[in-house]
């Protein structure tokens, strides 16, 4: 928990506030018109953030990070047979190695996602605000008006699957890797982009059933 | 006590065993020696579970090891050791929290027996004091007796070990077997090398399984080697000049 949830607090930190800053000066940049209020940006914002770029953002940086952390992680132990030692020993292997991962990935990915909802709000506010885009007040007007928690929930269930998407993808590569050193890279790149393809494609059918 | 009975092992097209039958006695060493991809491993492996056999059976104590389920292993193979070709020590564990590792799962042991018990192992081992280092900071040879430390920590019946000389020099590789004769002596265990390496085959083998391309080619003592006239065995045992040359004095 400690590896995937704090150790990946700050990339997914930066990486939320600077989307939020840019996401905001690219909305004003297109919505040029004086017949929109500018709080506006502050809404689509939000609804971006919470509905698509937190989670999918964060899942993705995940996936590369922890993703292929995990697959390396069991891949060496696979090739160095201490995979087998602990199966010798009576324990089973994937329960002992596999599970408290996905239990981590599950827990944690959900509360970094909202970690990374609130930073790309902020992110959204100092952009705008440096850029002149947008005034603050504008913008806080626009995050608290209208707001549908069903979109929380949404991005919430996104994050849920797609932590058990990079463990377990992950966790699968490394575990059945056969060979050595070189197998284990592949399996580590092989397991980002295996992650990767099925967030995406879990992402789409997520929204499609959902909203 | 181990017994082996007919037992076959492929993968895909290639057929590694074909029929391999033998009964491996307590308080002995029994060597498994043959040349590369002559199915010591894989015969290994079998043993311990790690492979499953197209054929055949695997006996502890008359208990068939093969048709059990995973649970139904577990007794047994609480009093497995094994010692790995690499140790296979885990990383990041230091060489203490290795060899409690058992005691940790298996045992309601306190803190305290545990780490009396982990002691007692690196002393037996001749590796007082190195409790708090990880594996990397080892040396291959420490390695392995680390290897063998966790591998007794449960004070097995059986201990397996795989090629335990491989990558030594031949003064470590000595006392390797040394150690590895004196357990199987103080536990009685049923210890089953897998090994080419011949000091060790000379020196410790009480029982020795040569396989020649998947098939029990001979079986005997350190005693009968020498002096059988198979000429796959002979090749393989008098392979080195040294050999050749101390082949006279047997």
């Amino acid at each position: 928990m400690n590896n995937i949830g704090v150790g990946s607090l700050s990339l997914v930190g930066i990486i939320s506030t600077f989307i939020g800053a840019v996401m905001t000066m690219q909305i004003a940049f297109q919505l040029v018109s004086d017949l929109i209020p500018s709080s506006i940006i502050g809404q689509i914002n939000r609804d971006s953030s919470i509905l698509e770029l937190s989670p999918t953002i964060t899942a993705l940086v995940l996936a590369g990070k922890v993703g292929s952390s995990i697959s390396s992680q069991i891949g060496s132990m696979r090739v160095s047979e201490q995979i087998d030692a602990l199966e010798i020993m009576g324990i089973n292997a994937p329960g002992y190695l596999i599970l408290p991962k996905i239990l981590a990935g599950i827990t944690m990915v959900p509360l970094l996602v909202i970690v990374s909802i609130f930073l790309s709000l902020a992110g959204g506010l100092m952009g705008g605000a440096l850029s002149g885009a947008v005034t603050p007040a504008e913008y806080i007007n626009g995050i608290t008006s209208d707001f549908n928690g069903y979109t929380v929930s949404v991005a919430l269930v996104k994050a849920f699957v797609f932590g058990f998407i990079i463990t377990s993808v992950s966790a699968f590569q490394g575990f059945y890797v056969e060979g050595g050193s070189l197998e284990v890279g592949y399996a580590s790149t092989k397991s980002v982009v295996v992650s990767c393809i099925t967030i995406l494609a879990c992402d789409y059918i997520i929204t499609a059933v959902m909203l | 006590m181990i017994e082996i009975v007919d037992i076959y092992k492929s993968f895909g097209d290639n057929e590694v065993l074909k029929g391999i039958s033998a009964t491996f006695e307590p308080g002995k060493i029994s060597l498994i020696i043959g040349g590369s991809g002559s199915g010591k491993s894989t015969l290994l492996k079998c043993m311990v579970g790690l492979h499953k056999p197209n054929a055949g059976r695997v006996l502890y104590d008359k208990a068939d090891f093969t048709r059990m389920s995973f649970d139904d292993r577990i007794p047994i193979r609480k009093e497995i050791g094994m010692l790995f070709q690499n140790s296979a020590l885990f990383d990041s564990m230091t060489v203490e929290q290795n060899i409690m590792f058992s005691l940790d799962m298996f045992t309601d042991m306190s803190r305290s027996e545990k780490v009396d018990r982990a002691n007692f192992c690196l002393e037996r081992v001749n590796l007082k004091g190195t409790n708090d280092l990880y594996p990397a900071e080892l040396s291959g040879g420490m390695k392995k007796r680390v290897g063998i430390a966790r591998a007794i920590s449960m004070t097995p019946k059986y201990l397996f070990c795989d090629e335990p000389n491989s990558g030594l020099d031949p003064q470590t590789s000595i006392l390797i077997d040394e150690l590895i004769q004196d357990l199987t002596e103080e536990f009685n265990t049923t210890t089953i090398v897998v090994t080419h390496d011949m000091n060790s085959v000379m020196g410790i083998g009480d029982y020795i399984l040569f396989l020649y391309k998947g098939q029990k080619k001979w079986e005997g003592s350190n005693k009968e080697i020498a002096h059988t006239d198979i000429k796959e065995l002979n090749d393989f045992v008098f392979a080195s000049p040294f050999m050749k040359v101390a082949k006279n004095s047997f």
